[in-house]
Formats: C-alpha cells, sequence, structure tokens
C-alpha cells in the first residue's frame, strides 16, 4: 500500500486570525475570509502582496477570485481546495506545506468562512436537494440517503455511531461524558459559545434526541458564523517573523476507497474508522513521533461519538476502550492527551474543524486560555486529514 | 399536513445512478455486477473498481438482507417524512450495502443483525423507492 502522503519540517504557521464566533455574524462568508486573512497576516507582520498561494476544503462557498480581489492579493501561483469538506479540515496543512516544499509557493493562506447558523443553508437543517455549499464531493449524501429522510450530518454518522456503540457495548452515558469534559473546557473560554455554561452528565442525558440511540442535542456541535485564517510560509522564513513559529512536524492524510464525507456507509466495518486508523499509522508510525509525546490534542467532535471512536482509530487505547480512557480523566488538562482544550467543536463553536488549528496554534505559543503546561507537541486530526505541530 | 398529504420527495436521479432508481420505479431491486470479473457494487459508478473493466451487467437481487446498523431521527424534522424516523443500513445478501428505512416494526423490535426484505415505497413524481420490513422467515445466504 503507498504510503508516500506525508510532508514533515518543511513549514509553520507564522500566524493566525479569526472573527468573533456567533449564531449571526450579520455579513458574508466573504466578508468573514476577508476579515480573518487580514487578522493572521497582521499576526505575522504579512502584507497581502507577500502571499502567493491560497487553500481551503470543500464545501466553502467563497469563491476564490472574489477572495482574491477582496483582500488585494497580488498574484497567486497556487491554490487548492481539500476534498472531504471538515474531514478535510486539517489537510489544509499538508497542502500548504506540500505547496511550500515544492516551492509552488511561498507563503500560503489557509482559511475557512462559515455562516453554520444564519447563512443559507443551515448545516444541520434538513436538506432534500442539493445546496450551492454541497457541491464537490458533498452530494453523495444527497442521492443515496435524502429519499429516506435521512438529511443532516447527524443522521449521516448516527448509522455509523450506533454500530460501534452495538460492536464495543459503548452506551450514550459513556459518550457524555467526553461532551461534559468540552463543555468544562468551553466554560473557561471567552470566545466560545458555551462561556460559563458547564454541563453535568445528567444535563446531557437529558437533553432531547436528535438521532435515538446515540445523540443528543448535546451531543452536536454548534452551528457557528465566523471564520478562521492561518498564514503558513517556510521554517526559515517563520523564524524571521514575530511569532513564536509552529512547526507542522508531519501533515497526512487518508482517503479510503468508499468513503464519503459524513454519509460514509460503505466501508466493510463502519464501528471503527479506519481513515483515522491510516492517518495515526502514518503521522506516528511512519515517522517516529510518539503518541506519548503528544501534550496536547484537537479532535474534530462535530458529533461526540466520533471523537471516542478517534481516540481509539488513532491508537491512543484499543478498540472500544475509548469509554474508559474519557471517565478515567485523561482528557482534563492534567491528564494524559488533555484534548479540544477550547471546548472543542461542542463547546467552542463550528469553524468546520479549523477553530481547532487556531487552538493548537495558542498552546504552542503558551497562550491558551486553559494553557498545558509547557506544550511542546500538538497533534490536529479530522477524521482523515492531519498534523503534528511543534515548537523548537 | 395529513398522511396524505406526505410525500417522500423523489431520489436525484444522476446519469450515472439512473440504473438503481429506475428500476426501483419498476419494483426491482438491482445492482451493477462487473461483466468481467463478476464483483457487484453498490453505489453505482461507472468503472470496476477492482479490474477496471467498464463493461457492466445489471442484475436482480433478492431483496433479503440483514440490518447493519439502524437509528431513529427524531430532529430536523421535515414535513415529507414521519418522525421519527427509522433510519438503517442494509447489508443484502449478495453482499452489497443500502442506506434506507425500515417499515412494519416498532421501535423497541429493531435490532441489528434482523433479516429484513424489501418492499417499495411512493415517492413523488410516481417514482418508488426501495425500504425493507421484517422478514423472520428468510435465511442468512
Amino acid at each position: 500500500m503507498a504510503r508516500g502522503s506525508l510532508v514533515r519540517n518543511a513549514a509553520s504557521i507564522a500566524g493566525v486570525g479569526c472573527t468573533e464566533f456567533s449564531k449571526h455574524a450579520g455579513r458574508t462568508e466573504l466578508q468573514l475570509a476577508c476579515e480573518s486573512i487580514t487578522a493572521a497576516l497582521a499576526d505575522c507582520g504579512l502584507a497581502p502582496a507577500d502571499v502567493d498561494g491560497i487553500v481551503s476544503y470543500t464545501v466553502d462557498p467563497v469563491e476564490e477570485t472574489e477572495l482574491i480581489r477582496s483582500v488585494g492579493f497580488q498574484e497567486i501561483t497556487w491554490s487548492s481546495r481539500v476534498p472531504y469538506g471538515g474531514g478535510g479540515s486539517m489537510g489544509v496543512l499538508l497542502h500548504a506545506a506540500s505547496a511550500i516544499a515544492s516551492g509552488a509557493a511561498d507563503v500560503v493562506v489557509a482559511y475557512r468562512a462559515i455562516r453554520a447558523r444564519s447563512g443559507a443553508t443551515r448545516f444541520g437543517g434538513a436538506k432534500t436537494s442539493p445546496s450551492p455549499t454541497s457541491g464537490h464531493s458533498g452530494t453523495t449524501a444527497i442521492q443515496w440517503c435524502m429519499p429516506y429522510g435521512i438529511l443532516t450530518p447527524a443522521s449521516w454518522m448516527a448509522l455509523n455511531s450506533v454500530r460501534y456503540m452495538h460492536t464495543f457495548g459503548v452506551t450514550s452515558a459513556d459518550i457524555g461524558r467526553g461532551v461534559v469534559q468540552m463543555r468544562d473546557y468551553a466554560a473557561t473560554n471567552p470566545a466560545a459559545w458555551f462561556y460559563q455554561r458547564p454541563i453535568t452528565l445528567d444535563d446531557h442525558q437529558n437533553s432531547r434526541w436528535i438521532v435515538e440511540p446515540c445523540i443528543h442535542l448535546l451531543d452536536c456541535c454548534q452551528e457557528t458564523d465566523g471564520s478562521v485564517a492561518l498564514v503558513i510560509t517556510s521554517r526559515e522564513r517563520a523564524r524571521d517573523l514575530p511569532q513564536v513559529p509552529v512547526n507542522i512536524g508531519a501533515a497526512s492524510a487518508a482517503g479510503l476507497f468508499e468513503q464519503e464525507i459524513a454519509s460514509d456507509h460503505y466501508r466493510g466495518d463502519l464501528s471503527i474508522m479506519e481513515g483515522s486508523v491510516a492517518l495515526g499509522r502514518r503521522l506516528f508510525d511512519d515517522t517516529g513521533f510518539s503518541r506519548v509525546d503528544v501534550d496536547v490534542a484537537m479532535i474534530y467532535d462535530a458529533f461526540s461519538p466520533i471523537l471516542l471512536m478517534q481516540i481509539e482509530a488513532l491508537g491512543f487505547c484499543d478498540f472500544g476502550e475509548a469509554k474508559g480512557f474519557v471517565a478515567d480523566g485523561h482528557l482534563r488538562l492534567d491528564g494524559s492527551l488533555p484534548t479540544n482544550t477550547n471546548g472543542g467543536l461542542i463547546g467552542e463553536g463550528y469553524i468546520h474543524g479549523l477553530n481547532l488549528v487556531l487552538e493548537a496554534t495558542r498552546q504552542l505559543r503558551g497562550t491558551a486560555v486553559n494553557q498545558v503546561t509547557d506544550a511542546r507537541t500538538a497533534l490536529v486530526t479530522a477524521s482523515r486529514t492531519g498534523a503534528i505541530l511543534t515548537v523548537d | 399536513m395529513t398522511d396524505a398529504e406526505r410525500e417522500r420527495p423523489a431520489p436525484v436521479v444522476t446519469d450515472d445512478s439512473a440504473v438503481f432508481w429506475d428500476a426501483a420505479t419498476e419494483g426491482r431491486l438491482v445492482a451493477q455486477r462487473c461483466a468481467s470479473c463478476g464483483v457487484l457494487r453498490h453505489p453505482p459508478r461507472p468503472m470496476c473498481p477492482h479490474c477496471r473493466s467498464l463493461d457492466v451487467e445489471v442484475v436482480d437481487l433478492a431483496g433479503t438482507g440483514t440490518v447493519y446498523s439502524y437509528a431513529f431521527l427524531h430532529h430536523p424534522q421535515h414535513p415529507a417524512f414521519h418522525y421519527p424516523v427509522f433510519a438503517a443500513l442494509v447489508d443484502l445478501d449478495e453482499g452489497v450495502r443500502l442506506a434506507t428505512n425500515l417499515t412494519d416494526v416498532a421501535k423497541e423490535d429493531v435490532r441489528i443483525g434482523m433479516r429484513v426484505r424489501v418492499h417499495f415505497a411512493a415517492a413523488a413524481g410516481g417514482t418508488r423507492v426501495p425500504v425493507f420490513r421484517p422478514d423472520d422467515e428468510s435465511e442468512v445466504a
């Protein structure tokens, strides 16, 4: 099997920027992208004219040409969109590092702008026809699930989650303990939607069913409006810029045969996330990075069952053991794998995953609100894309 | 909305997927089979991913299978459907998997591994789609 998709130590995150995260931004995705990109460039002291590469991922409604003419990029030599929607969110690190390593670009802006709540299409809404933002590789669910009323990301992923719970004897309460942890982190993060609003396991269990028997209301990420942008450049150039450079130590991806974005129903065994298994193998076994070296992890928690499933698939515990791993406190600040310290997509907000890279960068700069002591190595993953970030 | 006014939306049919949905409207459950290496596949696609052959047959399936997973969908609610929606993945005996609905079964009786058989539910525009109900008699193939 080909194992080539791995880029190491070629580039660094030099700047980060974001808008506020809200339920009603009151402005377009294009404007939100402009604002976060401007903030990210200011963060590292670069100008739009320094940028020659741009990358986002599918389901982003921002048109590249409009972004270029709005921000004032002068000459873009390289651009890309990673497939798999939010599952491709961490792929922007692989694509940007690849472009820089190859010489195709020198300074890359990675971005995502979203109006998941107030936009033309609510992300959690019931869709029965392809929407303008469901394009690219996102239309398969509409074809094969829509006539059956299986209309939302929660309902698509639930079919995998129920099989997971059945195979390993996992309960909704087992999953809920992960949600309680995310909400504890969000409670002390002023940028989080659920700032100062922690929950108990009873709150979780008593919230209404979205999909029975695996997804309560409180298992769902927040439909959020906002934008995040990253400025990525060579390690050498990043060292001369004002912020502590966050090195992309390894970046990889694993889009497997028969996979879809969220309606990922056609692999043989849906009780494990095989794309994450392949990703973990590449990021750790192929690099010499060790799982015990990860000081802080960001794991794409669109819905809480996949938080547990990815912890297992990435190799932090055995299959079926994440429920104990979570219950034993390993995700806490003083645990072995502090995870989603911003509150995650469930607690902070859902900028389609990219706010997790923002949080990892803050951790490695030492500026996170829930700071892990002396964090040197961070893992960022979204199902089938991911990276290991380090600071010198 | 009364039950009589609820109408399941018609499938989104593409040139690649029409082979499946057109047969369903005729009351047939089908899959593509590679005419070269004989491997069945679903969802439909133009090339056999195993041998790269473009030669394809469309074969009728027995319509029996096993529930691989299920979920009861409560929110959000779309006016075309009854809630909770009984969603399922069914592994057909020939070896392909479908996303579908379970009918004629109580929530408490739905189990992973239960045997089911196809029937066809009306959808908009005179189309029909394959759905499944319990079938205790059929043997696992």
